[in-house]
């Protein structure tokens, strides 16, 4: 570890950025969970609840992409830059958000609670589901559980 | 001005301004729920800005945990959205 002073605006991260794979697997998972999502939005709302289900896993699966691309751009510039793109991302995003909602809102198809269910149960849902792989992986390799050696699993 | 006041008692009707408190309810579910997420987002990368810029080496984790973390302070508001379209879009 360095004692240094160490600027973030003149700090820059190279290398993988580990944002993309965190939301590519949300992605792929995603893309796993939307037939479940949509089936159980036709049960409540009929054909109207499952293009709406379809149209808001979209929102939050190019909302994870959106946000982790931002950030791993802006990563290899500098710390503050990415700072910057954190902050007014989120403002950006949920201005992107909105303006996705308010562009349909008046359609035909629209059911406006499958899509808000959807949007917070998928966001949510797949963070949760993600988070149990990254705190399992956190401390790769050196203290990374192993199935065989656990002392709670020899059955 | 007070041509104004009549204009308005005239044009309001009950069912108009119940759709107006819903609209403003709204509107300031979705501000009030976008304030604190804002806030947390602030701490969280701030945090985990200061933590790279001391230990570079544990970069790869720290912004993991923190992509992770913005993700979960967003969930709030995107609930306060989504009240906000079924309240009052």
């Amino acid at each position: 570890m360095s004692n240094e002073s160490v600027s973030p605006m003149m700090t820059r991260l190279e290398g993988d950025a580990p944002e993309i794979q965190v939301s590519l697997d949300i992605l792929k998972r995603g893309i796993l969970v939307t037939p479940i999502i949509v089936a159980v939005c036709s049960v409540f709302a009929g054909m109207d609840g499952a293009i709406s289900a379809v149209y808001a896993i979209a929102i939050v699966l190019i909302n994870f992409l959106f946000a982790a691309g931002l950030m791993a751009v802006t990563a290899r510039i500098s710390l503050g830059l990415m700072m910057g793109a954190a902050l007014f991302g989120y403002l950006l995003r949920l201005g992107l958000i909105f303006l996705a909602v308010f562009l349909v809102r008046d359609t035909s198809w629209i059911s406006l609670g499958a899509l808000g269910g959807t949007i917070i149960i998928t966001h949510l849902g797949l963070l949760v589901w993600e988070l149990k792989y990254i705190s399992i992986s956190l401390t790769y390799p050196g203290l990374k559980p192993s199935a065989r050696k656990s002392p709670t699993n020899q059955r | 001005m007070e041509a104004l006041i009549h204009i308005a008692a005239a044009a309001v009707d009950p069912a108009d301004a119940k759709k107006a408190n819903a609209a403003i309810g709204a509107g300031f579910a979705y501000g009030l729920a976008a304030i604190g997420p804002g806030i947390g987002i602030g701490y969280v990368v701030g945090k985990a800005i200061e933590a790279m810029a001391r230990q570079p080496e544990a970069a790869g984790m720290v912004r993991t945990t923190m992509f992770l973390g913005i993700a979960f302070t967003e969930a709030l508001a995107l609930i306060g959205f989504v009240v906000f379209i079924l309240l009052g879009l």
